[in-house]
């Protein structure tokens, strides 16, 4: 596989949550709209840069029984570094996140990664792959927060799009329903229809 | 009555699974036959009540009188994982019947976000031990219940006649949308 498969992989032939159905979880918890979607990406991504270069760099000091437990630390430690800078620097996005941000330790992607790629390749290698997991999944995200943002808020990123009609009060008339709990489900199966169908084209 | 609260707050209006979005992995993967569901759904309840005891007391007796709170996450999903190791080897010794039974599920369970998800969010509520077992024991619950339901549903689905684009996963999260879009009905019972 060349650098450039290995970089574009990421966001549609291996696209973690549209093909491989991988890091459900935060991809439906976080998703109501696009600036925590994206947040939530980019902090996925970081663990998963960080870990799989950490992983690539020890794995030959990583006896084969133990591995799942040390990956599982590795991770654990950039999550708490994740965790512990956001709460810092960036304490509303910290808020929305909430309980997903120290869940990103059992985001099966991740572990995922480790497992099936970091431990067997170099550290370059190893460490673009992360970037283009990461940033597909990023991408997904967004995107699943977008939609949801625009059909049960009447924006994207906090810009207001008029597509919905007014009430009295100038207030947009819109769907509240999918920026709950079920429109996250809805939206993903339409989306992922939608995918597999242009896949297959 | 703050057990009553805590119970069906747990189980209906904040379901794990459909309104929290603990644990979805399960939920889409050993969703498609009612007996995996129940399996499952028993190995979690296990899990879930023995990891929130053991975190619990270690948050308590050995986080926070050192101060070192911010190892909670390392520590937390490290005790799960050789708990379930231990769970396992145990079962498989004293109840080999149990063991057959939840088997293949347990190893499945250490990524299971709602474990972890429940043993932060104990913390989080500040919640007194038996509080904290009355909490999981209905987070457990509530999953199972929702594990079983949607299995159910989607036994009738391989029968349908479903476009061809929405076969498998689309139309079930389609379907769980509308299960989550009933549990909703609960909101404002406590």
């Amino acid at each position: 596989m060349n650098f450039m498969q290995n970089l574009t992989k990421g966001f549609f032939k291996e696209n973690a949550v549209f093909v491989l159905l991988l890091g459900l979880c935060p991809t439906l918890a976080v998703t109501s709209s696009a600036v925590n979607g994206l947040g939530m990406g980019l902090a996925t991504t970081f663990v998963l840069i960080m870990s799989n270069m950490a992983i690539s760099l020890i794995k030959d000091l990583i006896p084969d029984k133990v591995r799942i437990p040390s990956f599982i630390v590795v991770i654990a430690s950039f999550v708490t570094i994740v965790d512990l800078s956001m709460s810092a620097y960036l304490p509303d996005l910290h808020a929305a996140l909430g309980i997903f941000i120290p869940l990103i330790v059992v985001n099966c992607i991740v572990l995922g990664r480790a497992e099936a790629y970091a431990s067997k390749n170099n550290v370059f290698n190893s460490l673009i792959d992360g970037l283009s997991i990461g940033l597909g999944f990023a991408f997904a995200l967004t995107l699943l927060g977008s939609i949801r943002e625009l059909l049960g808020a009447g924006a994207i990123f906090g810009i207001n799009i008029p597509i919905f009609p007014v009430d009295q009060s100038n207030a947009p008339i819109t769907m509240l329903m999918f920026i709950l709990a079920p429109g996250g489900f809805i939206v993903l199966g339409y989306l992922i229809a939608l995918i597999n169908k242009i896949r297959n084209v | 009555m703050i057990y009553v609260t805590i119970i069906l707050s747990a189980i209906f209006v904040n379901n794990i699974l459909l309104s929290q979005f603990l644990g979805i992995c399960p939920f889409m993967g050993v969703s498609k036959k009612i007996d995996t569901a129940i399996g499952m759904g028993g190995a979690v309840t296990f899990v879930m009540v023995l990891a929130t005891i053991v975190t619990f007391l270690i948050q308590k007796y050995a986080l926070e009188p050192f101060g070192i709170g911010y190892l909670q996450t390392i520590t937390f999903i490290l005790v799960i994982a050789s708990l379930v190791q231990l769970v396992e080897i145990i079962l498989k010794k004293v109840s080999p019947a149990l063991y057959q039974a939840l088997g293949v599920f347990l190893p499945l369970i250490t990524t299971n976000c709602a474990i972890l998800g429940v043993a932060i969010l104990t913390i989080q509520k500040d919640f007194n031990l038996l509080e904290s077992v009355v909490f999981a024991v209905s987070s457990a619950i509530g999953f199972a219940l929702a594990l079983v339901l949607f299995a159910g549903i989607r036994e009738h689905l391989d029968l349908m006649n479903v476009p061809k684009g929405m076969k498998g996963t689309p139309i079930a999260l389609v379907t769980a949308g509308i299960l989550a879009l009933a549990f909703m009905g609960f909101a404002g019972v406590v």
